[in-house]
């Protein structure tokens, strides 16, 4: 109330002179304290963690010495290497440590989505620090390569893989294997309900109960595959098909199997290995069970995550061991244990809950040759899907 | 009776800057800093300069493309009022009321800011979803199935829910730099509370509810996360469609091109609610709290209601999570470094950020025209675009043109501050139009240069506009995540990248733990902004 009539230059005026002045110097400290801490992010970019970790891995492999405990540069020199993986860390984080480890390489990973890593390293075009791409699946590789920015593999890595999972011009390489396959809810559905065929699902008994991603990289390989066995009239069609039963559209792989465990949908397209990290999380009360189709049916297409190297990798030595590693019976088994993925080479045991590539009819394709991503686009555009 | 507060009112309206010409020290470094922030368009405008003309106009006129535009559009103007309409009662009441808690429910209402939208949309859906975590719990009385919340009403609940605080914050700094003496001048003339608040509070508010409506309106129109789980087909998916499935940027960058044209749309909308109004006034200074009376009810309950749904029960389903995560023996591994990492990122963008944004601010509200309008526009692009566009424009041009700084902390600093500029140009601006310029003028007279009237006068002045610019800028780099993969130091994590990471693969409990470590960090820093508010 005393405040009421009190004139804008109060008494209390003169005491403030003094508050601009710190703020003031607040504000040209904190002016100062961001120009040098961007100066020192041109050294080790995490502080102190980064030479930490020089340490160790000098410590550990003993021969290499020399490079690794020099002064941690930032841009790698011989002895290390960077991966642009969009594979996530929880998946080969603990691959790429083991690789450190054996191989005394000093491996830097930037994890992020595989399509926004592909276009980075379309961007940065000639001046791209990065030695490998380590990608979720073989479209981002293609577009990759076919910008001329992936280098040939040597034929010792090419072989290990089967012809249908690697490049047709030898540039990348399948590092372990997804299969598509359908995730029912199991209390809405049981496995005699399912069709023999992905292309059944367009009989209007499953209207409203499909979930669906459709600007999923895995999914729209499928679409591709489709196409390329079936022809473009029964993609089409089905896809119309699936349209007219009003699916639900996720995001994700993630997304739609959580839809599908909760009973928001009935069945879901998916990837295989979704459901085993959801085991592993929720337990065996989860609502939701895979289901791969017989007769090597178009809808238990095999899809891989590969690598590639890149042409202005610094180190190409060092990164065809990296991918070489990748594809050793130690990594494909990890993968096989650990992510429920399919290994790539023989001899490697799959888990008991992970039925094997034998088992499943997988249709004969050449990941190679599903490159016409554009065409796919625009199928699902006409079609109303995307 | 209201003719003597008309009169005031209208007397209000009549302070107006001067015209003159800006001193060097303010129109050099903000044409520097708009000349930054529109490096995204000349990488936008490079890429789209690939196509043939044929394939433009086949892509801009295509009906489908126009029709995703207009959804979009609509969806920022729900997005927008609904954001208006709770954010701006929720600063009064922190910010001039009785309110019980106050400066605790101030923290907490601004936090959900912090939520990452492909979080907070996910919890939504697994909370209010068909068969959600509601549905469960009503299964007993015979619910069997939740009506869906997919397109416009979810995602524009989503949107609303985590980002109403732009609102909530550029608001809350106004009233705190607000001369309560007009109010007390219209009491004293015999107007009522209400009358006081809509004929003088309201329109002083305006330049700030117009500031926040629009960072809203913008982070509406450049939200991918949130809009793609609650299945809103918006134009942002459209470009991220084009950058994930086709690995194709010409297209990409002819539809940000046409989102940065509906952008300068909303600014001409915009020009015409801003009016010319500049509210000169004598500053603030402490004020006695209006009393809530029995009105204190409702209102908690008000703040309640908004902090329940924006941030307890996306809190608690992370909670869930991680419970679950650890009782099936889930290993989590804790990253005090990303913690520290995003805390440090973040307070040296919202400090370079202020600092960038005063000499735009200060040129747009002291030296009005064509000019500092341009200039104060310019700084507005980088919000409107999509993240992964303009993390890529930044990766053309260090990569290409600045290789020594590429993937370095500098240029991580820089992308934040082009990406966040505006969050701290509209909240020093509502503030610097709070404050009369005659005061400067005196300043002037009295000898002051101009930098000594910009340290002692101005400054102090914009001082709750500072703080709250600050904040916004602080928390909205707390979660960003597309410049921070692409751009960041090798294997410098962030909070917001852990979370990406565990969520991308579906590894919940992973997940859940840097999320709620993010929000548990931002909260002091927060708090000791509002502390400071209160020094005055």
């Amino acid at each position: 109330m005393r405040d009421k009539v009190a004139p804008g230059l109060g008494p209390c005026k003169e005491q403030r002179i003094f508050r601009p002045l710190r703020a003031l110097s607040l504000c040209v400290f904190l002016a100062l304290l961001s120009l040098v801490a961007a100066g020192c992010g041109q050294q080790p970019p995490s502080g102190g963690g980064e030479s930490a970790a020089g340490e160790t891995t000098g410590g550990a492999t003993g021969g290499t010495t020399a490079e690794t405990t020099a002064q941690a540069p930032f841009r790698p020199e011989e002895g290390s290497l960077i991966v642009y993986s969009g594979r996530e860390e929880a998946l080969v984080g603990d691959v790429i440590e083991q690789f450190e480890e054996e191989s005394g390489v000093d491996v830097q990973v930037r994890y992020g989505d595989t399509a926004e890593l592909g276009a980075t390293i379309l961007e940065e075009g000639q001046n791209s620090p990065a030695d490998v791409f380590f990608a979720q699946d073989p479209g981002a590789l293609g577009a990759v390569a076919d910008a001329g920015a992936l280098r040939e593999l040597p034929q010792g890595i090419l072989d290990r893989v089967p012809e249908r999972f690697r490049s047709p011009d030898s540039n990348w390489v399948g590092t372990s294997g997804r299969a598509r396959v359908v995730a029912y809810n199991t209390e809405a559905v049981s496995e005699e309900d399912l069709p023999d065929s992905i292309l059944d699902f367009t009989d209007p008994k499953w209207r409203g109960r499909i979930g669906w991603a459709p600007t999923n990289g895995s999914f729209q390989a499928f679409v591709t595959a489709l196409r390329k066995i079936e022809g473009e009239a029964v993609a089409r069609e089905w896809l119309q098909g699936i349209q007219e039963n009003e699916p639900l559209a996720y995001p994700d792989n993630t997304a739609t199997l959580e839809a599908v465990a909760s009973g928001e949908v009935e069945v879901g397209f998916v990837n295989h290995y979704y459901l085993y990290r959801a085991l592993d999380e929720q337990g065996e009360g989860f609502g939701a069970r895979n289901y791969h189709f017989p007769r090597g049916d178009v809808g238990n297409l095999v899809i891989v995550a590969g690598a590639g190297i890149l042409n202005t990798a610094d180190n190409p030595e060092a990164a065809e061991s990296f991918v070489e590693y990748l594809l050793s019976e130690e990594a494909q088994q990890y993968f096989a244990d650990e992510t429920f993925e399919y290994p790539m080479i023989e001899g490697v045991q799959t888990p008991e809950e992970l039925p094997p590539l034998s088992e499943i009819e997988a249709p004969n394709v050449h990941l190679g040759d599903l490159d016409d991503l554009q065409g796919t686009l625009e199928l699902l555009r006409r079609t109303g899907v995307l | 009776m209201l003719s003597p507060l008309a009169t005031l009112a209208g007397r209000l309206r009549g302070a107006r800057a001067s015209r003159k010409r800006p001193p060097a020290l303010v129109w050099l470094p903000a044409a520097v800093v708009a000349a930054a922030a529109v490096l995204p368009l000349a990488y936008l405008a490079l890429r789209a300069s690939g196509a043939g003309r044929e394939e433009i106009l086949a892509l801009v006129l295509d009906g489908s493309t126009l029709a995703v535009l207009g959804r979009s559009t609509l969806l920022a103007a729900v997005v927008t009022a609904a954001s208006v309409a709770i954010a701006v009662p929720l600063a009064w009441l922190t910010a001039r009321s009785d309110l019980p808690g106050r400066r605790a429910w101030a923290v907490l209402a601004a936090l959900p800011l912090v939520i990452p939208s492909y979080v907070g949309g996910f919890v939504l859906v697994s909370m209010l979803g068909p068969r959600g975590l509601l549905q469960g719990f009503l299964e007993p009385i015979g619910v069997e199935r939740l009506p869906s919340i997919y397109g416009l009403p979810g995602a524009a609940l989503a949107l609303t829910l985590f980002a109403y605080p732009y609102v909530f914050l550029t608001v809350r700094g106004a009233l705190r730099g607000m001369d309560p003496a007009l109010e007390e001048a219209a009491k004293g003339l015999g107007s009522g509370r209400w009358a006081a608040f809509f004929r003088v509070t309201l329109p002083q508010l305006r330049p700030a509810i117009v500031a926040g409506a629009l960072l809203v309106a913008l982070y509406t129109l450049s939200d991918f996360g949130a809009v793609s789980l609650l299945q809103f087909d918006s134009f942002s998916a459209e470009i991220y469609v084009q950058y994930r499935s086709a690995f194709d940027r010409t297209p990409a960058a002819i539809l940000a091109l046409m989102l940065v044209c509906l952008v300068a749309v909303v600014f001409v909308l915009e020009m015409g609610t801003r009016g010319r109004a500049g509210y000169g006034q004598n500053g603030a200074r402490h004020t006695a709290p209006v009393a809530l009376g029995r009105w204190r009810w409702p209102a908690l309950a008000f703040c309640g209601t908004v902090v329940l749904l924006a941030l307890i029960l996306p809190v608690g389903v992370l909670v869930f999570w991680l419970l679950r995560g650890l009782a099936s023996g889930e290993q989590l591994s804790f990253v005090w470094q990303s913690a520290w990492n995003s805390v440090y990122v973040s307070g040296l963008a919202a400090a370079v950020a202020v600092l960038a944004a005063l000499p735009v601010a200060v040129l747009a509200v002291r030296f009005p025209g064509k000019m500092a309008s341009l200039t104060e526009r310019a700084t507005y692009v980088g919000f409107a675009l999509p993240g992964i566009v303009l993390a890529l424009s930044l990766v053309f041009f260090g990569s290409n043109y600045a290789p020594a700084l590429y993937q370095t902390l500098f240029l991580l600093i820089f992308a934040y501050v082009v990406h966040f500029l505006p969050l701290a140009v509209g909240a020093i601006r509502a503030s610097l139009l709070q404050a009369k310029p005659s005061i400067e003028e005196a300043a002037r007279g009295l000898g002051r240069g101009p930098a000594g009237v910009l340290a002692t006068v101005t400054v102090p002045l914009a001082r709750s506009g500072l703080v709250a610019g600050a904040a916004l800028v602080f928390l909205t780099t707390m979660k960003e995540l597309p410049a921070t993969l692409l751009l960041s130091p090798t294997e410098f994590g962030t909070l917001a990248t852990e979370v990406w990471n565990a969520t991308s693969g579906a590894f919940f409990a992973q997940a859940a733990a840097p999320a709620l470590l993010l929000i548990l960090v931002s909260a002091p820093p927060l708090y000791l902004l509002t502390i400071r508010e209160r020094t005055k």
